[in-house]
């Protein structure tokens, strides 16, 4: 990743130069940076906002970036392209949020045929423009670092472009819903309310809020690397869920996540 | 980012590649000759993502999860459309205090949407910046009102729904968790200041010099009985025309695949494009609204029928005074309900169901098959219906252009295209399986 490798971005005195790009998305991710209510005007005396089509009217001036974020998934040739052209001007490239990191809910239209979607959809089908499948954009090119979840959530997107003005690691952990739920005192709401959770095979960063709120975690954030996921489809049916809503559980916002995809197949 | 083709003085074009300040990818082109417009396109080329075919085959509460990632920005209005049409097809009524909830929600998406605009996208036009950070340079108290704001709409919808941007409490019926009194009563001081600072960006706000410009609009917003319509409604009003029943709104409606749109765009039956939105509620139910907010707008001189789609930008600033007012009612009037959703059984049926985002009015219906999976669904969102208005829009303004400075024409057709607020990944997301039945 080399966040910390270089120092902080651009030396002393020059603003960090950013860039906010979207692909297939719903801008839920880049908003994020627009609900650091708090701390917004602040940032932007060390950061320079050199690219931020919903935030800002000043044109791109094409040179190069000390930091991209990527939302949004890859959906068609004209994002595959713009995408290069991003990457080629690009230090440091995080992608943000389910839809980039993971091809998000988008992706369910992979494995499907995708032409006859599309003359069902269109009227017109040669007017649109859109490639087989949804995938995450480090299917296309090098990433440096990844935010996850659907959306991101602010307070690890704070901590990694304040990791990288300082020139540190960002303090991302890679634990498990499980871990932060338990952390927190809830009740598991597997065990109480019988509910279907993916929180142990789903990476961490939400602070467990789904079971905070009673229900089961849906897995925005993703699998978690070495997850047993299996083992909790086995024991989803074990308690009595048929396959057909064991595979569907997997397959949401992150159900192209490699991990996620073999147990929504299976 | 204009340019000028076509020969002499009398054959303009004005476009941009790609519109800035308004969520998702759109571009427009006009295209003028000898005075007459040959063409005035709102284009949407934001990539499709095919959402309709991806809720078949789900449940009812997971559509509401799923629905919700059409739109970062207004994620509980599809939630809450949503969860009526299944109300609607299942026969639920929400107890009392969970449906004040789910209103004071809503209140907090169009707080924070409102505030995002209004202070973030739609004011720099006006004073001259090209975005929020630029103008707080000059104006760092407004831009640190509006964050305010928009902060304070944002904390509401993470006390009830866990986070701003999709949240995860929000269900058919009602919500998975309500929340305590205390987590409520202690918003209340941050919602009461931004109520006044509203007040004041407001007056503020009024006295910004808009370009003349009133077409004659048909308006169109649902009506929710004797309150300003937000969470709910059941008919549908039309300007000079009946009201009409949710569950009837595609028998008067029509919409249709334009080859310049990844949308589709939405008229009335007989061709009449149609507004609605900000302008469209206040024409309808002006009289409705929370006293904080009549007032401010007798105060500022607003009229109900305000007309020119430049000064929506103080409709929105009186909304957001009412959302804020009346949350701030609700939150004093709150107790916990006994449980946080009505329950329900799914079975076979079919339902409507609305309610008025942000932008406008966002119906839904959907066919649950007797599995209690949803078999069939149809959205419409409130962008791809005020599509056609925005480019009747630009034809009307086009001949005026000519007297201009070509960029600042150029300009002028964005503004006027940002005025109204179009979220272009919601218009995008519901290309459905409709054709193949028409
Ligand atoms: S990851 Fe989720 S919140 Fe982020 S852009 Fe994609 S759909 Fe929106
Ligand atoms: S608990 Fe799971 S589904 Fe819920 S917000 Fe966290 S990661 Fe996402």
């Amino acid at each position: 990743m080399g966040a910390g490798s270089e120092g902080s971005a651009s030396g002393a005195g020059a603003k960090v130069r950013l860039g906010v790009f979207k692909l297939a998305s719903c801008d839920g991710c880049q908003l994020q940076l627009l609900s650091c209510e708090d701390e917004l005007l602040a940032l932007t005396e060390h950061v320079e906002i050199v690219s931020f089509a919903e935030a800002t009217s000043r044109p791109d001036d094409g040179g190069p970036l000390d930091l991209t974020l990527v939302e949004g998934s890859v959906s068609t040739e004209a994002q595959r392209e713009h995408l290069q052209e991003v990457r080629a001007r690009s230090r440091f490239l995080v992608t943000i949020g389910a839809c980039a990191t993971a091809g998000g809910i988008q992706a369910l239209r992979n494995g499907r045929d995708v032409g006859e979607l599309l003359r069902v959809v269109y009227a017109q089908p040669a007017y649109v423009d859109t490639l087989a499948e949804s995938t995450p954009v480090a299917d296309h090119v090098p990433v440096d670092f990844s935010l996850r979840g659907c959306p991101i959530d602010k307070g690890q997107l704070l901590e990694l472009i304040g990791a990288l003005l300082a020139g540190r690691k960002p303090a991302i952990r890679d634990e498990s819903v499980c871990m932060e739920c338990k952390r927190s005192g809830q009740v598991c709401v597997m065990v109480a309310k019988g509910e279907a959770c993916l929180g142990p095979v789903t990476h961490a960063g939400c602070g467990a809020l789904c079971p905070t709120f009673g229900r089961g975690c849906y897995g925005c954030f993703g699998p978690k690397e070495g997850a047993q996921v299996a083992a909790l489809g086995a024991r989803f049916e074990a308690e009595g869920m048929d396959a057909e809503t064991r595979r569907r559980r997997f397959k949401l916002f992150t159900g192209w996540a490699p991990a996620f995809r073999e147990e929504s197949e299976r | 980012m204009s340019e000028q083709n076509g020969g002499g003085e009398s054959e303009r074009t004005y476009h941009v590649d790609l519109m800035t300040r308004v969520e998702g990818e759109g571009r427009f082109f006009v295209h003028v000759k000898d005075g007459a417009v040959l063409d005035a396109r709102l284009e949407i080329f934001e990539a499709p993502r095919f959402f309709e075919g991806f809720v078949r085959g789900r449940e009812p509460d997971e559509v509401v999860d799923i629905v919700a990632r059409i739109c970062g920005i207004c994620p509980v209005a599809y939630q809450v459309s949503a969860s009526r049409a299944f109300e609607a097809a299942f026969g639920v009524a929400l107890p009392e205090p969970v449906r004040a909830l789910r209103r004071l929600l809503y209140c907090g998406e169009w707080i924070e949407s409102h505030a995002l605009h209004v202070f973030m996208l739609h004011a720099p036009d006006f004073l001259g910046y090209a975005s929020a950070v630029e103008m707080a340079a000059d104006h760092k108290g407004l831009v640190e009102q509006g964050l305010r704001i928009k902060k304070a709409g944002n904390a509401l919808i993470e006390a009830l729904g866990g986070r701003a941007t999709h949240p995860v409490s929000p269900r058919v019926g009602g919500f998975w968790k309500a929340p305590s009194k205390e987590t409520l009563r202690a918003l209340a001081g941050d919602l009461a200041r931004a109520l006044e600072e509203t007040e004041e960006a407001t007056r503020f706000v009024a006295t910004l010099d808009a370009p003349d410009f009133t077409p004659d609009y048909v308006y169109v917003a649902l009506e929710d009985g004797a309150r300003y319509p937000i969470e709910a409604g059941d008919r549908i009003v039309v300007s000079g025309r009946e009201p009409v029943d949710v569950a009837r709104w595609d028998e008067v409606m029509e919409e249709h695949h334009v080859p310049h749109s990844n949308a589709l765009q939405a008229r009335l039956k007989d061709g009449t494009p149609y507004l609605c939105g900000p302008m469209a509620r206040l024409h309808h139910h002006a009289e409705k609204l929370h006293p904080r907010a009549a007032e401010l707008m007798r105060e500022v001189g607003l009229g109900r029928s305000e007309g020119n789609p430049h000064r929506s930008i103080v409709v929105r600033c009186v909304e957001t005074v009412h959302a804020l007012a009346e949350a701030l009612d609700i939150v004093a009037g709150y107790a916990e309900p006994e449980a946080p959703a009505a329950r329900w059984e799914a079975k076979a049926a079919v339902g409507c169901g609305a309610s008025e985002a942000p932008r406008g009015l966002l119906w839904h219906r959907y066919a649950v098959g007797a599995d209690g999976w949803v078999a069939d669904a149809r959205i419409v969102p409130p962008t791809s219906q005020n599509q056609a208005r925005i480019e009747d829009d630009l034809r009307g303004m086009a001949p005026g252009l000519a007297e201009m400075e070509h960029g600042a024409a150029t300009e002028l057709c964005e503004q006027l295209i940002r005025a109204y607020d179009p979220c272009i990944s919601c218009a995008t997301h519901f290309l459905d399986l409709r054709i193949e039945r028409g």
